[in-house]
């Protein structure tokens, strides 16, 4: 599929040398650590780069446009699907309807890694490969937060509202359904915006591990590549998997051991409920697997990242 | 004479060198290509649970295989999706747009302005060597992906005639891939940036030579318009040749239609760079 899709323009190597570290720490000269000190340093981060996307005003928009016509492409694939077929998969419940509450959760969390996580994972790798990560290390500040947030690409945010839109539009689709009408509560929509935040933690956990594993291989271009073999995996329905014995190796493979395919899935079930009414036992124990999974690999990014930053060399200095 | 033997022994240098710059990174390659099937497994289970779910439907033969889509059954989709691959290795061009919009923005192709080499014709030289090269190294993934999958090749291995059909749409959607992509990076002379226009131009390639999907699966008013662009020649068409779906007076004239696209195409090809010469400014070293 589209591969060589974004080479996304190059952007300096020492970006986080330059980045002016906000005057919190500068009034009085203390060091802080404080939760508030980070607030301050993200706040800068998100001005410094929305000021970068709109220097470049036309290009920002062409970028808009071009990952809009990606998605749309995308629905008009699955209308096409949908105009032979009424559901994917048999008794799953995953109908057109459904589906495109899966879809446009698919692009909501897309559209947010691609926006905040995958140009800082990119640009941790080439920090390392420069020896700039000194900078980064000799800041006041936890490193992994300086490092995973200082770059927001906003063009890819043009999705996470298109995603909305699709989610919007089935959900009152399924709502307005007379045989089988679904019934939403605060709860569930609660819990459907829970589910999508730990499903942005597990992508971000594994993009980081990744991306710190350049400490050792001394650079990773494979990072998008990587990325776009994942989302490949985690776009679709589980239950397309769950058959054959390959199908289920898949499956198990994707769900305990990089556990992708609970990201879009998990919260997408909440809210489609593709088995209604109500939802089912393994939507719940899905979601329990979820909760232990998010820590899990929060946890295990840290510690990746750690035990990557004692190896570190330093090239170049 | 002795000016066709000297434009023979140049075409034969570029070609040579080409292929040597080639071989350098063959390991990445190899595997890379492989790579590229990972997604077909996902491909794989979507088309399968599409079909599975067709068959559940009541009043239906709940056989799986019996299920068709615009006269697509569940093999023939996942042998579809596997020639795309095939088709793709000889139409696709990456780097050929962003290089041709980067020597003119960079001013590179003023070397070409005073040697006496056409810098179209040798970058088609190239580009041939390139992807000979490539062949060389990705018959190894191709051959191992397609033995793997050969149980979904219903119809079997091709007849000599759709053989031949297929060798020449093969061959026409290289060049016809190649003037395309090279008129998207003669564009440079009047807009200097084109990598979000190339972007674009690939995600349109990507749907509307059906790489996506079988193009028959279109709905009515835009298989019709689809029908009318040269995109299909890049995928559908030789991977519906494979497949035997085009046949006998149809495979004749989807071929004459495709090289006249080829000669069209190359034809705008050259004249804009005739026509972008007169603008080029020459910027750069």
């Amino acid at each position: 599929m589209a591969d060589d899709v974004r080479t996304k323009p190059q952007q300096s190597a020492n970006r986080i040398v330059n980045e002016p570290i906000p005057d919190a720490t500068a009034g009085d000269g203390i060091t802080g650590t404080g939760p508030l000190v980070y607030w301050r340093v993200f706040r800068t981060f998100v001005r410094n780069s929305l000021v970068r996307s709109m220097g470049f005003r036309a290009n920002f928009w062409l970028e808009c446009v071009s990952s809009v016509c990606w998605t749309i492409m995308n629905l008009v694939f699955f209308k096409i699907v949908f105009s032979y077929t009424d559901s994917i998969g048999r008794n799953t419940g995953w109908g057109e309807n459904e589906f495109f509450v899966f879809l446009g959760t698919t692009w909501i969390i897309t559209a947010l890694i691609q926006t905040f996580v995958m140009p800082n994972a990119q640009e941790f790798s080439e920090l390392i490969r420069t020896g700039h990560l000194d900078f980064a290390l000799l800041k006041p500040i936890d490193t992994q937060f300086l490092i995973s947030f200082p770059q927001m690409v906003w063009s890819n945010l043009a999705n996470l509202f298109l995603g909305i839109l699709l989610v919007g539009y089935a959900v009152l689709r399924l709502m307005a359904d007379e045989s089988n009408p679904l019934t939403l509560g605060f709860t569930q929509v609660g819990l459907y915006l829970f589910f999508i935040l730990c499903g942005l933690v597990i992508l971000y956990s594994v993009m980081i591990a990744m991306a710190s594993t350049s400490i050792w291989l001394g650079r990773n271009q494979t990072l998008y590549t990587f990325w776009f073999y994942l989302t490949n995996f985690y776009r679709q329905p589980m239950e397309i998997y769950q058959q054959g014995m390959w199908g289920w190796t898949l499956w198990g493979f994707f769900t305990f051991v990089i556990p992708i395919l609970l990201v879009v899935n998990v919260p997408a079930r909440i809210l489609a409920e593709p088995l209604r009414p109500g939802l089912d036992e393994r939507t719940w124990s899905l979601a329990g697997l979820t909760l232990l999974v998010t820590l899990l690999m929060l946890g295990l990014s840290r510690w990746v990242f750690q035990a990557a930053l004692t190896s570190y060399r330093s090239a170049s200095s | 004479m002795t000016v066709w033997r000297s434009r023979v022994r140049l075409w034969w240098a570029i070609f040579r060198v080409s292929v040597e710059e080639r071989l350098v990174y063959r390991g990445d390659f190899a595997f890379g290509t492989l790579m590229r099937f990972l997604p077909m497994l996902t491909q794989i289970f979507l088309w399968w649970a599409i079909f599975d779910a067709m068959a559940a439907r009541p009043g239906e033969t709940s056989d799986v295989n019996a299920i068709r889509i615009k006269g697509y059954n569940l093999h023939d989709m996942i042998a579809y999706m596997l020639l795309v691959m095939l088709a793709r290795a000889f139409s696709s061009m990456p780097g050929l747009t962003s290089g041709i919009a980067g020597s003119i923005q960079k001013g590179e192709i003023k070397k070409f302005l005073i040697q006496p080499v056409d810098m179209l014709g040798s970058l088609l030289i190239q580009r041939i060597a390139h992807k000979l090269v490539y062949y060389l190294i990705a018959i190894g993934p191709f051959a191992l992906v397609f033995f793997l999958c050969r149980s979904f090749f219903d119809a079997g291995f091709p007849a000599p005639d759709q053989l031949f059909g297929l060798v020449l749409a093969l061959v026409g959607s290289f060049l016809l891939g190649f003037a395309m992509e090279a008129c998207l990076g003669l564009v440079a002379f009047w807009l200097l940036e084109v990598t979000s226009l190339a972007f674009i131009f690939m995600l349109l390639t990507f749907f509307l030579s059906g790489h996506m999907f079988p193009l028959d699966l279109m709905p009515a008013p835009l298989d019709r318009l689809i029908g009318m662009l040269p995109f299909q020649y890049l995928a559908y068409f030789p991977s519906a040749v494979a497949l035997g779906k085009v046949t006998g007076e149809d495979l004749v004239w989807g071929l004459v239609i495709q090289y006249l696209w080829v000669i069209g195409c190359w034809v705008l090809c050259r004249w804009l760079w005739v026509r972008g010469l007169v603008r080029y400014g020459g910027y750069g070293g």
